[in-house]
This record gives C-alpha cells, sequence and structure tokens, in this order.
C-alpha cells in the first residue's frame, strides 16, 4: 500500500538555526499518527512545512506519492491535505454556518462561483449542517466565531479543518487548554470524523495519543528519534529519556 | 408565505423610492441632484466590494469610474459621428466594461498583496492615470474635458433622452439593476470567500482558495460596476474631465462609504445619497465646504466608525430590546456638548475663511448663525473659540458615559441573547 505521506530528509532553517533537522516519515494510508515531543520541538514547523505555509530549506514531500513541496497552502489543499492550528485560526467575525460553508465551497466545486447563490446549493447547506452536527455547535449556528468559548472555538477548528473532506488530516494540538472532559469530548469527535481518513496529530496529552494513535513519532530537537507503535514507543529508553522521562508518563 | 416574501419588501420600496422621487422633488437642480445620487450609490457600492466586503483599502477607485466614462463619452461621440444604431441606454455597459478591461489590468498588478501594498499601488495607479491625462490629450481633453450631446444619438422607443427627467429614469433603471446584481453578489460562493478573505486571508488557503484570485475577481467587478457608473455620469452630465478619475474623486467615493457605514450593504446608499445632498448644499452655502467633509469624516471615524447605517442599526437593536433608555442620559449630557464644539468649530472656519480668503474681495462682514459679524474684529473670535473649548472639553469629558452606557446595554441585550 503506497503511503499517504511520505517525507524525505526534509530540512528547514530561520536563518543560521536549523529547526528542522532531516525528517523523514512515511505515513500509511488510513493511519492514525501522532507526533509527540517537547516545546520548540518543531512540530509545528513540520506541519507548516508540509501543508505549504512555509517552504523547505530542503528536502520533499510527497502526498499521495506526488510531490508537493514549494506547492502554495490552497493547492495543496485541492490535493486532499488539510490542516488545524494550535492557534486556532477561523474567520471571527463570520457564523459558525459560514465558517463551515465556506470550509466546504471548494471541495464541492464551487470554486469562485458568482452567479448563483450560497442558500440554494443544497449540498454545502447539508454539508454545513452535517459538520456542525458532528463538532457540536448547531445550537450556535448564527454565533460570530470570535464569540465563541475556547473548547467550541477548537471544535470549529476541527470543523473547518474537515470541512472540505480532505483525505489527509492534520490537527496540531486539537486538545490544548482544553479541561478533561471537554479534552474526552475531543478525542470522540476526532475519532468520529477522521473515520476512513489518514490523521496526523500533534499532542502533549498522552492520553488522548494513547487512545487514538496506530502510530507515534518523537520529535525532538527538529529530528524523529523513535517511530513506532505506542506500546513499544512507551518502552523506548531513548524516548524515556527525552521526552516522556519529563512528564514521568 | 408572509416570511418567504418579505425579502421583497426593501426591494420594493427601493425602487418606489426611484420612482416616486422625481414627483416629490421635481424642480430641475433636484433632478440632476438625484441623477447624480444614483451614479453615485453604483459607484460607492462599488467601492464597498473592496472595502467593506473583501477588506481592500483603495486610494484609487475613480480611475474606473472616470475611464469608463471617458470611454462611454468618446463611444457616443464615435456612434453619432459614424451614424452608429447604439442607443443610449446600452452606453454605461459601454462604460462598465471598460472599467472591467482597466480592472483586470490594473487587478492583475495591486491584488497580488493585500493591506498597504494594496493601498500604495492603488494610490500609485490613480496618480498614473490622473498625470496621463494631461499627456494624452486627444483622449482627456486637456482642462476642458470631453463634451457630447447626448440627443444625438438613435432614440430609444422613442425616447432621445433629451430631457433631465428621461434621464434619471434611466439612471434609476441601471442604479436598481446595479445595486441587486452586488446585492445578490454577496451572497453568492465568491461573496463568502471575499468575506472570507477580509476576515483571515491566511486560512482562506487552508480551505483551497486563493486570497489573490478572490481579491482579483473582486477588484474587476467593482471596476466594473465604478464603470458603469461613469458611463452614467457621462450621459447625464455630457462631459468627462480629469477631475472625474483623480484623487479627489477616489477621497469622495471613500468618504460616501465609510460615512454612510462599510459594515451593512445599504451604508454606501445612504452615504452616497448623504454626500451628493451635502455637496451641493453645501457649496451653495460655504465655500469651505471640502474642509466640512474632511471634519465630518474624522467624526465620523472617532465616533461613530460603524457610519450612518451601522450606528443607526445599533441603535435600533437598544430600542427593540427595550433598552435604549439607559443611553438617554448620557446623550442628554453629551449632546448639548456636541453641539457647540460643532457650533464653535463652523463659527471658527467661517470667520478664518471669511478673513484669511474672502475679506478682500467681499469684505470682512459677514452673517453668521443669523447674526451680522465683521471678522476682522475680535469678539465674535472670541465666542467661536469659547464656544468650541468649551465644547470639546466637555465632550472629552463625557463621551466615558456614553461608552459605559452602551457598556451596560450591550451587557443587558447579550444576556437576553444568550437566555
Ligand atoms: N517563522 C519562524 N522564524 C523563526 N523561528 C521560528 C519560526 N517558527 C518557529 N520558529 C522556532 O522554531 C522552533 C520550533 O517551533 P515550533 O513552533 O515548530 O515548535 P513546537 O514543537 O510546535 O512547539 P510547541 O509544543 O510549543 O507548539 C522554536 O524555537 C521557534 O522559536
Ligand atoms: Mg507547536
Amino acid at each position: 500500500m503506497s503511503a499517504a505521506l511520505s517525507l524525505l530528509d526534509l530540512r528547514k532553517s530561520f536563518g543560521p538555526v536549523q529547526i528542522i533537522r532531516g525528517v523523514s516519515l512515511e505515513i500509511a494510508e488510513g493511519e492514525r499518527h501522532a507526533i509527540i515531543g517537547p516545546n520548540g520541538a518543531g512540530k509545528s514547523t513540520l506541519f507548516n512545512l508540509v501543508s505549504g505555509r512555509i517552504r523547505p530549506s530542503s528536502g520533499e514531500v510527497r502526498l499521495h506519492g506526488q510531490a508537493i513541496t514549494g506547492l502554495s497552502p490552497f493547492e495543496i489543499n485541492r490535493r486532499g491535505l488539510s490542516r488545524s492550528f494550535q492557534i486556532t485560526n477561523i474567520f471571527p467575525k463570520m457564523s459558525v454556518e459560514e465558517n463551515l460553508r465556506c470550509a466546504a465551497l471548494w471541495s464541492l466545486g464551487y470554486k469562485y462561483a458568482f452567479w448563483t447563490s450560497i442558500e440554494r446549493l443544497s449540498d454545502v447547506c447539508e454539508r454545513a449542517e452535517w459538520l456542525m452536527d458532528r463538532v457540536g455547535l448547531t445550537v450556535r449556528r448564527h454565533v460570530p466565531a470570535g464569540v465563541l468559548s475556547y473548547a467550541e472555538q477548537r471544535a470549529l477548528e476541527i470543523g473547518v479543518t474537515i470541512g472540505g473532506s480532505a483525505d489527509v488530516v492534520m490537527l496540531d494540538e486539537p486538545t490544548a487548554g482544553m479541561n478533561n472532559s471537554e479534552t474526552e469530548h475531543a478525542v470522540a469527535l476526532i475519532r468520529k470524523v477522521t473515520e476512513g481518513k489518514t490523521l496526523v496529530m500533534v499532542e502533549h496529552d498522552m492520553g488522548v495519543v494513547f487512545s487514538l494513535a496506530d502510530r507515534i513519532s518523537v520529535l525532538v530537537y527538529g529530528q524523529i528519534i523513535a517511530s513506532d507503535a505506542p506500546e513499544r514507543i512507551r518502552e523506548n529508553p531513548a524516548v524515556r529519556e527525552a521526552y516522556l522521562g519529563q512528564d514521568g508518563a | 408565505m408572509t416570511a418567504r416574501l418579505s425579502w421583497l419588501a426593501p426591494w420594493l420600496a427601493f425602487a418606489l423610492i426611484l420612482i416616486a422621487a422625481p414627483r416629490v422633488f421635481p424642480s430641475p437642480t433636484a433632478l440632476t441632484m438625484m441623477s447624480l445620487m444614483g451614479v453615485m450609490i453604483i459607484f460607492a457600492l462599488s467601492y464597498n466590494m473592496l472595502l467593506g466586503q473583501t477588506g481592500l483599502l483603495s486610494f484609487g477607485h475613480a480611475v474606473y469610474y472616470g475611464l469608463g466614462g471617458f470611454v462611454a463619452i468618446h463611444t457616443m461621440n464615435a456612434v453619432i459621428h459614424n451614424k452608429l444604431g447604439l442607443s443610449i441606454p446600452v452606453i454605461p455597459l459601454v462604460g462598465g466594461l471598460a472599467g472591467l478591461v482597466f480592472g483586470v489590468l490594473f487587478g492583475l498588478i495591486s491584488t497580488r498583496r493585500a493591506g498597504l501594498v494594496f493601498s500604495m499601488i492603488s494610490l500609485g495607479i490613480g496618480e498614473l492615470v490622473s498625470s496621463s491625462s494631461f499627456i494624452l490629450r486627444t483622449f482627456f481633453g486637456g482642462e476642458e474635458g470631453i463634451t457630447t450631446n447626448r440627443s444625438k444619438l438613435a432614440p430609444f422607443l422613442g425616447h432621445k433622452f433629451g430631457p433631465q427627467l428621461e434621464v434619471y429614469y434611466l439612471i434609476g433603471v441601471w442604479c436598481f439593476v446595479c445595486v441587486v446584481a452586488m446585492y445578490a453578489l454577496t451572497r453568492t460562493p465568491f461573496g463568502r470567500m471575499c468575506n472570507a478573505v477580509r476576515e483571515n486571508p491566511e486560512r482562506v488557503e487552508f480551505v483551497g482558495y486563493s486570497p489573490r484570485m478572490v481579491r482579483l475577481i473582486a477588484f474587476c467587478f467593482a471596476a466594473f460596476f465604478a464603470g458603469i457608473a461613469g458611463g452614467l455620469a457621462a450621459i447625464s452630465f455630457e462631459i468627462m474631465n480629469a477631475q472625474q478619475l483623480g484623487a479627489q474623486q477616489s477621497s469622495l467615493v471613500l468618504l460616501m462609504a465609510y460615512i454612510g457605514g462599510v459594515g451593512s450593504f445599504a451604508g454606501p446608499i445612504v452615504g452616497a445619497v448623504i454626500i451628493t445632498y451635502l455637496q451641493i448644499m453645501l457649496s451653495d452655502v460655504t465655500s469651505a465646504w471640502q474642509l466640512y467633509f474632511g471634519l465630518m469624516f474624522i467624526a465620523v471615524v472617532m465616533f461613530a466608525p460603524e457610519g450612518v447605517v451601522g450606528w443607526t442599526m445599533l441603535h435600533l437593536r437598544a430600542l427593540r430590546g427595550g433598552v435604549a433608555w439607559r443611553l438617554a442620559p448620557a446623550y442628554a449630557a453629551v449632546g448639548p456638548a456636541l453641539v457647540a464644539t460643532g457650533a464653535g468649530a463652523i463659527m471658527i472656519i467661517e470667520l478664518a475663511n471669511r478673513q484669511l480668503a474672502e475679506a478682500r474681495s467681499e469684505g470682512s462682514a459677514m452673517r453668521l448663525f443669523g447674526f451680522d459679524v465683521d471678522a476682522s474684529t475680535l469678539p465674535p473670535w472670541i465666542v467661536a473659540v469659547a464656544l468650541f473649548a468649551a465644547g470639546t472639553i466637555l465632550v472629552l469629558r463625557l463621551w466615558p458615559r456614553v461608552g459605559d452606557a452602551w457598556g451596560a446595554v450591550n451587557a443587558r441585550l447579550h444576556f437576553r441573547g444568550e437566555g
């Protein structure tokens, strides 16, 4: 089976400092892959490189075997890769419903259509409705995204990310800042909405990681020091020393 | 059924106003003014596709209005000269297409980036086009501009559009169609993505859209409708000159959109009507009318940044919520102070205008708020400055109360909205 996503010796320097120092990784179709690592390890930077937000200094990214290195974010998104952001990144003055419609439009083929009203596009409306239901925001449909509670905004962030039905979904710390029940809720949500998709997720909460991931990669100081099944990662001495040891997990 | 048809009500009202206006105000001056209002409504709404909908602050939108107008007027002259069959009602479309062509051309250059870069390039293009009007004299007609005679075109259903009333109705029809079209645009996938680009262009890229393409299309539409407005102006006034595409016209349209309110669709319509009215009335009353526009703009930016329509909507919301009375004490306190500031400012401007600009030709004696005063003596100045200073100090001290009152009103509305 071909890899959904492969990274080949990816590197990124900001000025003289190399932040990503040669990352190679294969993520299989349908896999749920977690990337863990200490603060500042370069996890978000890696996401930025893959999703086209920044260009790598060298190396290659392949999506379903096709090179996407250096493409702009919207081109990568159109090829079926969608990502969320660690710091909530939505359309603050637009309502929940409008946010989700925006997320669905391109993938349903409407492009820059200026000859038809959105209300008449039943597939867009239904998709937004379905997304709203999935992320539990149906009762908040008319509320501007900017005034939602933090947990609601995080849910909307996921909704916007999966809105275009991309088959590779990347979530950057989806549960950061949530309390226990919110986290539980979010995990159920992620499990539900990424059914049958490839999931790449950065996460600090080990409970979430071990309950969701098929495989875990540990990124430390810009390099992947281990990439394996959860139980093997738990036992890996290098990982325990570099990362898990700090958390006491 | 009533709910289904209720969306029609504002459109019927708009159509009725357009139809009935000349019967209510039949004088030639009113007719000319209302014709200009119709043109400016289209122009201001086209501008708001950029500013309000897409978040693009252009300083050169008159370029497309003016070029649309020039191409329209040359087309009219060519039609007359060659005895072609084109009649007046389609001329605005020619203006629109001209605006569109230049919109594509300049849009490709200026919409690569948003924000400051876009604004600066729009300013540069504005300067470029208006300075080229001094070079390309055959096209722009130099100081005098280009004139035409609309009644020499082929009649349309028996109408030669000689009388201003016929032109008014032509503008009215075009205005209605353009307003409906521009409103419909805001409801399309493209229109929604314009808003998304305004809100968060970065996120737009991650839902599959190119913000640059959204900006470019918005720019082309805006230029198209501005060109239609220019074409209508060419028909109405039978003259086009370089001023129509210059910086002053560009800031005028910004003023209209902003004062009316860029946050709502109707804002620029109201702004266009108010500013056109004031432009014509004020220029009759005082030669310093442009100064008042500047002051009005500053006042709106400072005290009511949501514009006239946005401001009204906020108050309607408070009224409907039954909490508007909470604003009354604060308004009662700050109102007289604002009036004093305004009166003081008007007196200072008028006295200064008389003394510095007009005294040599017309003497320093003048009438001010019904009093005979002499601008070269001290007393009126003392009254003016005292009024202005006292008013300003009071406004500055009392304004926080308005903010507090709104805080209370919003808290209550919010609470009810939740509960
Ligand atoms: N655009 C940038 N310019 C310069 N340095 C950057 C840039 N983006 C990230 N960095 C640096 O790269 C390093 C890795 O940052 P990154 O955000 O990828 O870490 P992270 O693993 O996601 O951390 P966290 O767990 O805190 O989210 C940090 O030291 C950061 O300061
Ligand atoms: Mg991060």
